[in-house]
Order: structure tokens, then C-alpha cells, then sequence
């Protein structure tokens, strides 16, 4: 099936891309001591507590179901909802802006932060501005944006970009931090250990300082109720409180499918994200707000970016009822041993390889889908049950329909995998082929197995032997079985002619297949 | 009973040891097996690599094949897992109704080879005789897509003379993934080498699992690193006898 989208839906600009093809991205991240450290600490402490927090809830699955629901009703009348959003927002004070994608979110904010003549932002930790890159575009219009979430800032301050959707200074440590902050931060006590608390006191004591005098805040939404115009920010370090009520002016940029219909649906949510993305059973501050406080100007910046366009694809449109939880990057073995910097995007792991490129468009993104074995333990863990697997599968299909259609001629694996084609959907054609194969007994005849394969097969002996073909393929062990054996050789399925060269005598009967202890093949 | 094998295109010409032994165990038991001759593959690679319409001649011969059998058994959750979770979807996606209607009956009828032992055959005894140290490692989509769940180890824990040792952080990939060993191989890899540290940390002399392909892989290394450490499939297992197999 062409995937044909919707025509004149924007694609996705911005922080979205892959910057290297992702094996030799990953390659290069694996080939990182103190990141795969680092990284597999963060994610299995995690992944331990998040299934002890899951496993408290009775009604899990339920709520899971409940999640998923919610969030394709939104999807399937967002017309609807948004207007229903605007219209709460609007009649409570806040001003409304649509933005098709990050180039004009970015002119919105920037033009919006300019009419209050302020210099400088302070920012609550927000994936929409990291994804339309909104700091680099304040920057250039000479506008400081100050990240206030403790991760958030150690990137920020290390020139560096998020490798993770909750934990973006994930592929830190304690130590490293310590010297970022000692380096970037000009009022870091210069005695500075690399205890916890010490450097969590540090950023502190920092930040007050541009709290108390900042005048613009620009936030994102975890969600956002059609019902009433409400917004909701759920976080962990109260910075995002401080942030959405200190300055006067509040902006806050929210991808459209961010929606909930009425106030009673945060109850799931509520209940699914915290413990999905910290596994804590509540989320210490959970702040919510309807359209623009006493004294304050709120903006509401919507934007698309490639959302309608995703939405277009009936099978990968439920990307969008992610939640930005990351339980999936957690369990992820791939995200594991990458990190996030390998995926380009700053949506990384097992959502940002069926996000992204729907959001810029697969050409854009085509190795992302690929970048996972489809083991499954992303869409076990999902919190509004995203299938995932069942969605790389199809991405991939789009990927190879979009090279189809830009390549002249089919390229070496599109010819392979029809050459494949043609010859197994044919038994007689596939028997050939296996006998064929037996050349490959040339190879490893002095240990029995293979070490080098020349080609594309090369990959898998870098790390892999490969056995030696066995002398008899199985259909051909079955075909000269002894026909005592056999129960109704009239019902076997073998034609008769092929019943007669059964009767060519027995086989000797090895077997113990696999490998043996020494690698050596059989017993 | 009479039931039918899928063989499937890797153990019919890379590990038919695979097959011969799931034979001599389903016979034991008392099942009439067949195997028709002019089976394939599932297609599964196919799919999972993008190319879904190379896999509607694939699907439709392998319905064509296995629709007359009152059940079909598969030695590999993965095979099994495209059967029931892909066949019929890539027969919508060619446009094809009927094959998809086709492929939801034969899908409905193909059982795993643990399945099949303990859900439909009843039988966890199924009188083996292993006296080696052996590992599982449950395999991704036995695990997650058929969640065949405690079958495979309720099989294994009643073969005599076994020493069944847990494999730490068993649910883990291997890193096999079909075409991602080959488009990822630094990552695959990377995952291959701690799959391998856990089942060296077992004290096992056999790593089993219940797909040959993710026992290529696991097998492939722990060959390279010559640790001594050998595969079995779960078939291979349960078709030895005291007597011999």
C-alpha cells in the first residue's frame, strides 16, 4: 500500500533530524566507556523501579486501555477540541497563536518576547521548545533563555544537547556535572564537591537568582482540557512552579495533540505518567492553570509540526498519544547502549524512532525505523499501550516505498529481498536453492564453522561464527525417511513420486543440532 | 492426533537438527506428523525489513500449504508469532480479503511447539533425559508477541537429569533482530556480548531456546569467544532419551 499522507499537511522542522546514519552513530556512542556506564546504570535503576510502581496498581491494564482511549478520541476530533481549547483559553484571558510548524512557533515566541522589551526568559523544562529549537532562536534575536530544570540546566550550561525525554542529562555524571558547573556557572561556590546535594544546592542557589528576577516564563504542557482551557505542567523540582507564576508574562508552546477532553480525564493521567516516567506513585508538582492569572499576560502557542501530517497515517497516527513518559527509552536495549545524541532527534528511543520520522517525513529519518530488533519490551511498558513494533514494521515499509520511488532501478537489497521472494514462494525453487546453498560446505571444513563471510554477510561475522551448512537439508532427511516409520505416507503431503525416493533406504540418523560444547556441531 | 510441521526456511537448510528432533518428540507422544513438501518460509523477513508485498506470494503459498491440517506446529515463537500477528495483515494490505480470511483460520490452527505440548496435547512429561547444566533464554517474541509464558521451563523441569539454571536478566534480546544483526551489527553486537555474559554467569553447559534463529546468534558467539558453552533447542532437549535418541 503507498502511503500517500496528507497533502499540504507541514512537515516537521527543526530538532527532528538524524544527523549520521544511525549505525555508525550508535557505533560511535557504544565505543563511549563513560556513556554506556552511565547509561546503563540510569536505565536499569529505573526500569526496577517503574515495574515495582506499575505493580502496585490493581487496574493497570485498565488504565492503560482507559489512556489509549482517551487519547484516540482526542485524535479523532482534534478539529473539534482545539477550537473547544481556544475558545476556554481565549474567554479567560489568554491569547491563542497558531503555529504550522517550529519556523513560525519560533517568530511567535520571539516577536511575543520582544513586545515586553525583556532580554531574557527563564524556561520551564519543555520537549516542544526543544524540538522547534526555540533557545538557539531566541539567541539569535539576542534573547537569553535560562533552562530552571536542574538536567535541563547542566545541558544547557555544557553546550550540549538532551539525550533522554525526562532525564536529559542522563549521559552525565555526578563528577561531570561538577566540572560543567565549576566551568559555566559564575556564582558555583568554588569549593564544589561532586555530592548531590552540594551541586543540587549550587543550581539552586543559582536559579533563585533568576527566578526572582525574571519577567518572562515560557513553559510547555504535559496536558491540556478542551473543557475548560486548562494546562497542566506535572514536574518534579518545583521550578516549573515558579516559573509559571513569578513573571508577568507567561508563554507556553504545546504540540496540538497534547489535549484531553474534560477535567475528569486527568485522573488517568494523573495516575499512568508518574509512575511510568519516575515511578513515583504522585509527582511532587503537578500545576495547573486557566488562561491568564490576575496580572499576568498568557500566550498559548499551538503547534503542528508535522502532527497533522502523522495523523494522516491511519497506522502510525497513535504516535501521537504519547505522553512523553520515556518508559519505553528505559527498557529499551538499543536506547540502552546508544544513549540519545545517536537518534539526531530529541525524541530518541523506541517513540522517537516511529515519532520522528513521521514528523519530518521517513526521507528525513530513514535509518530510525530500523534502529531497533523489535524485541518488544517498549510497547510492553507503554502507558497508553502504543504498538511500537507493529509501527517500526510499517514505517519500514514507507521507507523503502519512499527510496522505491526515488531510486531508478531497485536498489541491491530491494533486489535481493524479490530475488528471495520469487525463490521461496516456490517449494520447488526453494529445494534447489537450499542444495545450491551446500556449496557454502566449502567453507569452515576444518572446525566446522564459519569465521568470515565475504559481502553484506561480512556484518554478521564480526562477531559471529556461522555453522557449516549440514550435509542433508531436513527435506531431504525427510523425504528418504524409512517409510516404516511413517504413520499414512498417502496423507504426508509428499507427492508419489517423491514418496518413492523415500524408499532409497534410512538415513543415518545424526542429529544434535545447534552447537555443541567446543562449537563443534553435532554429538 | 495428526498435525502438520512448518519447518520453517532456516532449520530446513541451516540447523534441520531442529526439526528431526521435534519429529522424534511429537511422535513419542503420539502424534502423526506431516510434512509437506512444498512448504517455504513464513516471510517474516520480508515484512520486517519493508517489504510486505514481497511477502504475499510467500503468505499465499504457505496458507495454500497448511490450510487442509488440523494443526500446524512451529518450532520457533518467531515463525509462529508472524503467522498469527502478520499473515493475515499483509494480506489486507495486498488488497486480498479472502487470503487475509484464509490466513486468520490457518493462523488460528498453528501452535508454537511448547503450545502445543502443554495447551493442546496436555503433556509436560514428555520423557527426556538431559544431564547437562542448561540456561533458557525465553526469546523476544515467545516472550512478548505469544506469550507462551512458563510452557517451555514446565517442559524443561520435568526432563530427567536436568540442572536448570536461571539466566540473569533473561527477557533481555539477544540482539538478533533478522536484518538488524546485519544493519546494526555494532549494536547487535554490543547486546550479543552481555546476553553472553549472563549465560557465562550461569555456570551452563547449554544455552536452549525455543527459536533456532535467536540460537544462531547466541550460539555464533559464544562459538567466537570458544567458550565451550553449546545451544540446544528445546526440542533438541525434550527428543532425548534415556535409551538414546
Amino acid at each position: 500500500m503507498t502511503f500517500l499522507g496528507m497533502p499540504g499537511a507541514p512537515r516537521g522542522v527543526g530538532q527532528l533530524r538524524q544527523r549520521e546514519p544511525f549505525p555508525e552513530a550508535a557505533a560511535g556512542a557504544l565505543g563511549d566507556r563513560q556513556l554506556r556506564r552511565n547509561l546503563g546504570h540510569a536505565t536499569s535503576t529505573i526500569r526496577a523501579k517503574r515495574a515495582a510502581a506499575v505493580a502496585e496498581v490493581a487496574d493497570w491494564e485498565d488504565l492503560r486501555a482507559a489512556g489509549a482511549a482517551i487519547k484516540d478520541e482526542v485524535l479523532a476530533h482534534l478539529d473539534r477540541y482545539l477550537v473547544q481549547l481556544e475558545d476556554q483559553v481565549a474567554a479567560r484571558g489568554g491569547t491563542v497563536h497558531w503555529a504550522c510548524d517550529a519556523n513560525q512557533a519560533n517568530q511567535i515566541v520571539t516577536d511575543l518576547v520582544r513586545a515586553t522589551g525583556q532580554a531574557e526568559v527563564v524556561k520551564v523544562k519543555s520537549m516542544a521548545t526543544q524540538e522547534i529549537g526555540l533557545n538557539e532562536s531566541l539567541s539569535a534575536a539576542g534573547i537569553t533563555a535560562t533552562e530552571t530544570d536542574l538536567a535541563e540546566l547542566i545541558v544547557q550550561l555544557g553546550h550540549d544537547t538532551p539525550s533522554h525525554i525526562l532525564v536529559p542529562a542522563i549521559h552525565r555524571n555526578r563528577s561531570q556535572i561538577r566540572d560543567i558547573f565549576l566551568r559555566e556557572m559564575p556564582d558555583a561556590p568554588p569549593g564544589l564537591t561532586d555530592e548531590p546535594a552540594e551541586l543540587a544546592a549550587a543550581a539552586r542557589a543559582h536559579l533563585r537568582r533568576k527566578f526572582l528576577a525574571a519577567q518572562v516564563a515560557i513553559s510547555g504542557a504535559n496536558f491540556a482540557i478542551a473543557e475548560t482551557g486548562t494546562l497542566a505542567v506535572v514536574e518534579s523540582e518545583g521550578n516549573g512552579r515558579m516559573c509559571l507564576t513569578l513573571p508577568r508574562t507567561l508563554i507556553t508552546v504545546m504540540g496540538i495533540e497534547k489535549i484531553l477532553p474534560a477535567w475528569r480525564d486527568l485522573e488517568v493521567f494523573l495516575q499512568l505518567l508518574p509512575r511510568s516516567s519516575t515511578a513515583e506513585r504522585m509527582n511532587p508538582y503537578t500545576s495547573m492553570w486557566t488562561g491568564a492569572a490576575e496580572g499576568q499576560d498568557f500566550h498559548l502557542v499551538l503547534l503542528d509540526n508535522g502532527r497533522t501530517a502523522t495523523l494522516a497515517d491511519p497506522a502510525g497516527r497513535a504516535a501521537l498519544r504519547c505522553i512523553r513518559c520515556s518508559a519505553c527509552l528505559n527498557v529499551c536495549p538499543v536506547y540502552e547502549r546508544a544513549g540519545g545524541h545517536a537518534y539526531g532527534s530529541v525524541y530518541p528511543g523506541p517513540i522517537g524512532a516511529v515519532l520522528s520520522p513521521q514528523l519530518t517525513g521517513v526521507a528525513d529519518n530513514p535509518d530510525l525505523p530500523f534502529a531497533s530488533t523489535l524485541c518488544g519490551a517498549c510497547y510492553d511498558v507503554c502507558p497508553v499501550a502504543i504498538d511500537i513494533p507493529a509501527m517500526l514494521v510499517h514505517l519500514r515499509s514507507r521507507v523503502v516505498d519512499d527510496k522505491r520511488a526515488r531510486h531508478h532501478g531497485p536498489t541491491p537489497e530491494a533486489a535481493t529481498m524479490k530475488g528471495l521472494a520469487w525463490t521461496m514462494s516456490d517449494a520447488r525453487r526453494w529445494a534447489w536453492a537450499l542444495r545450491a546453498s551446500r556449496a557454502g560446505r566449502l567453507l569452515g571444513r576444518r572446525r566446522g564453522r564459519i569465521r568470515n563471510l565475504p559481502g553484506p554477510l561480512a556484518a554478521w561475522t564480526v562477531s559471529r561464527d556461522l555453522p557449516r551448512p549440514p550435509a542433508q537439508t531436513f527435506r531431504d532427511w525427510w523425504r528418504t525417511r524409512p517409510l516404516a516409520s511413517q504413520r499414512d505416507a498417502a496423507t504426508s503431503g509428499l507427492r508419489s513420486e517423491e514418496r518413492a525416493t523415500r524408499e532409497d533406504g534410512a538415513v543415518k540418523g545424526e542429529w544434535g543440532g545447534g552447537w555443541g560444547p567446543g562449537g563443534e556441531r553435532g554429538k | 492426533m495428526r498435525a502438520a510441521l512448518f519447518v520453517t526456511c532456516l532449520v530446513d537448510g541451516v540447523v534441520p537438527e531442529v526439526a528431526k528432533a521435534t519429529v522424534r518428540v511429537l511422535e513419542r507422544v503420539g502424534v502423526t506428523m506431516e510434512v509437506p513438501w512444498a512448504q517455504t518460509c513464513c516471510g517474516q523477513m520480508h515484512v520486517n525489513t519493508g517489504y510486505p508485498r514481497e511477502a504475499v506470494p510467500l503468505v499465499r503459498n504457505h496458507v495454500a500449504v497448511f490450510e487442509g491440517y488440523e494443526a500446524v506446529v512451529v518450532p520457533s515463537g518467531s515463525c509462529a508469532a508472524a503467522i498469527r500477528h502478520q499473515h493475515a495483515e499483509v494480506a489486507r494490505l495486498a488488497g486480498d480479503p479472502a487470503l487475509a480470511g484464509a490466513a486468520e483460520a490457518v493462523a488460528s490452527k498453528t501452535w508454537e511447539l511448547s503450545e502445543f505440548l502443554v495447551d493442546v496435547l496436555g503433556v509436560t512429561e514428555v520423557g527426556a533425559y538431559f544431564p547437562h547444566r542448561v540456561t533458557w533464554h525465553p526469546t523476544c517474541h515467545s516472550l512478548r508477541l505469544l506469550r507462551v509464558g512458563q510452557r517451555p521451563l514446565q517442559l524443561l523441569r520435568a526432563v530427567d537429569g536436568i540442572d536448570l539454571v536461571e539466566l540473569p536478566d533473561a527477557g533481555q534480546c539477544c540482539g538478533f533482530g533478522g536484518t538488524f544483526a546485519l544493519k546494526n551489527p555494532a549494536m547487535s553486537s554490543a547486546m550479543l556480548a552481555d546476553k553472553i555474559a549472563a549465560v557465562r554467569r550461569t555456570g551452563a553447559s547449554y544455552a536452549a531456546a525455543g527459536d533456532a534463529s535467536c540460537l544462531l546468534h547466541i550460539g555464533g558467539g559464544l562459538s567466537r569467544l570458544d567458550t565451550g558453552i553449546g545451544t540446544r533447542h528445546l526440542a533438541e532437549i525434550l527428543a532425548v532419551t534415556r535409551s538414546g535418541s
